[in-house]
């Protein structure tokens, strides 16, 4: 046997052969999975071109731009709207990569390393929670060029609360990895996703649409987290409704990622 | 400093070296009605390159999964050195080169093994697997532009990462031309002369022969045959005689048919056909009392095994 010089390594198992620490979770693999993410020119477009192609379209040059929104104009406003919606296709994109992956077979591959299931679940909220952030500080830079204007911590606590909200869409992404089986996940999320945009209130103010869309909108995913993210601006304190929104949304994109992907995993 | 000899070795460490590398009992697994593995018990031990061999639907690939933990037997028992199989990939004691998928098309080849290394506890070098698996020179191309031999050698490049004491394959050659099948089995044999036990399953006959040590024949879920080639082979009654019998005798016919070891007497023309698991007594039969001339006498092929171990009692 030529074995026997690996059995003198210290290590409580049995055959001296070590597990790795923390499920697997490892540098190496966070730069690999950026790296995936950053080749992908549907990324770049998700995260960067059109939030800022938006911020662009409706934030400047309007006559409304410069008006008044608080602790700041109303350009400012439009740079946080775009900014959510930029991390939430992000976020979404990035989480919905596990799709791809069970496609390729990958997700069974990784079963044959010591990586915990644990452990991808969190490299894939990493990677899409660093998506989002370069999201939120490129539509940003975009607005400080732009025309929006705000006192400092304004930019501050709206840019984390956004990058923080979007959380709740990286969960949605993982979910809907887990849900659709398709490779193109994102051509059917993405209409879902402007949806969700649109009945939140970032695109046009819910108070120029019907009753009924307004009563609809309320209960839609994006609609809480787009108050909370405005409220630093506009100094309106988010009704409580809102919060509930976020919470309970995030409940159900969370639980649902926990219920699809422990039947993925389930060893049949 | 007399006492420490006993206490650097962990409990049950001695059996170490010892313990069977694959240890299957009792094992079934079904899906829905499909009855996919129905009672396999196998022992491999350390060294050993085996072929687990068989026709499509034989439950090579759910064996398979069975022992890497990727499915769990409805009843029986897998160990692999001991260990349940979960334990025993989260150890680098076991990898496998599966037949399809599980790769990420946009990466290189080399960044697949730095992120599949990256996985482990420790690991041989990438640049080490890469030329071990003959594909240092296709480090930098994107695994959606490398050809299914590439891909191929790929798995089996992340599959040696962890050093496995055990290495499991799943006709890992589909799909290959011949040149590519060659190639891959060469890089495995040169492999498994290092010492490391190979499992492998294929339908095709002649990996079998060729490469594996010992043959296990699973049919319809069940292990039907297990031993060397020459041993499998022999499993199917002996030897065809054939000579040449001019203006044959219905009586010869009768007393061929009539000896307990022929399985089978044919007249074609002149020709006499015998199958029979005692060659030497139909030959010294044919020979003393009849006018038979120009005798031969053939081993059965692998094939002949094949065709006759996996079809017969189908449905038993």
């Amino acid at each position: 046997m030529t074995t026997t010089t690996q059995t003198t390594s210290t290590t409580t198992e049995a055959t001296g052969r070590r597990v790795p620490p923390m499920g697997g979770l490892n540098a190496t693999l966070l730069k690999l999975e950026v790296r995936r993410l950053l080749r992908n020119r549907r990324t770049l477009i998700f995260a960067v071109i059109m939030p800022v192609a938006f911020f662009f379209l409706f934030g400047t040059g309007q006559s409304y731009s410069n008006e008044d929104a608080g602790h700041g104009n109303v350009a400012a406003f439009i740079m946080i709207s775009m900014a959510l919606y930029g991390a939430m296709l992000s976020t979404t994109s990035a989480g919905a990569m596990v799709s791809v992956e069970r496609n390729q077979g990958w997700s069974r591959q990784l079963r044959l390393t010591p990586l915990t299931s644990a452990a991808y679940i969190t490299v894939k909220v990493i990677v899409a929670m660093l998506l989002g952030a370069v999201s939120v500080a490129v539509t940003y830079g975009a607005g400080a060029v732009g025309g929006a204007h705000a006192d400092a911590l304004v930019w501050v606590e709206t840019g984390l609360a956004v990058w923080f909200g979007s959380l709740v869409f990286a969960a949605f992404g993982v979910f809907m990895g887990y849900l659709l089986p398709s490779e193109n996940v994102m051509q059917i999320l993405g209409p879902v996703l402007a949806l969700f945009a649109f009945l939140g209130g970032l695109f046009v103010p819910l108070d120029q649409l019907g009753h009924v869309f307004q009563e609809v909108a309320k209960v839609t995913p994006m609609y809480g987290l787009n108050q909370l993210v405005h409220a630093p601006l506009t100094g309106d304190a988010p009704g409580w409704g809102a919060v509930v929104n976020v919470a309970v949304w995030l409940a159900i994109f969370v639980g649902g990622a926990v219920w699809r992907f422990g039947r993925d995993t389930a060893r049949v | 400093m007399s006492s420490t000899q006993t206490v650097r070795r962990p409990s049950g460490g001695a059996a170490v070296h010892t313990v069977t590398a694959i240890e299957l009992m009792g094992l079934t697994k079904s899906f829905g009605n499909v009855h996919a593995v129905r009672g396999i018990d196998l022992t491999v031990a350390p060294g050993e390159v085996v072929a687990l061999l068989g026709p499509n639907g034989a439950g090579k690939t759910t064996t398979i999964d069975l022992l890497l933990g990727l499915a769990r037997p409805d009843a029986g028992e897998v160990r692999v050195h001991g260990l349940d199989p979960t334990t025993a990939v989260r150890q680098g004691l076991i990898s496998a080169v599966m037949q399809t998928g599980g790769l990420l098309k946009d990466l290189t080849v080399k960044e697949t093994l730095q992120l599949t290394a990256s996985l482990f506890a420790g690991t041989r070098p990438v640049d080490e697997v890469l030329t071990r698996a003959g594909i240092s020179d296709i480090g930098d191309r994107r695994v959606g532009k490398c050809s299914g031999g590439q891909q191929q050698r790929l798995r089996f490049a992340m599959a040696l990462l962890p050093d496995p004491e055990l290495l499991i394959l799943d006709e890992p050659t589909t799909g290959m031309d011949v040149t590519g099948r060659r190639d891959f089995w060469n890089a495995i044999h040169e492999d498994a002369a290092r010492g490391r036990t190979v499992v492998f399953a294929t339908h095709y006959l002649e990996e079998a022969d060729a490469y594996a040590d010992r043959i296990v024949l699973v049919s319809h879920g069940k292990v039907v045959a297990d031993g060397t080639a020459s041993e499998v082979k022999s499993l199917v009654s002996g030897r065809t005689i054939r000579a040449t019998l001019s203006d044959a005798d219905p009586v010869v016919v009768q007393q061929l048919r009539d000896m307990d070891t022929a399985e089978s007497v044919e007249l074609r023309g002149d020709t006499l056909l015998v199958t029979s698991t005692d060659s030497d007594a139909v030959a010294r039969h044919l020979l003393t009392t009849t006018d038979a001339r120009d005798l031969e006498i053939t081993t059965r092929g692998l094939e002949d095994a094949f065709i006759s171990l996996t079809s017969d009692g189908a449905e038993s």
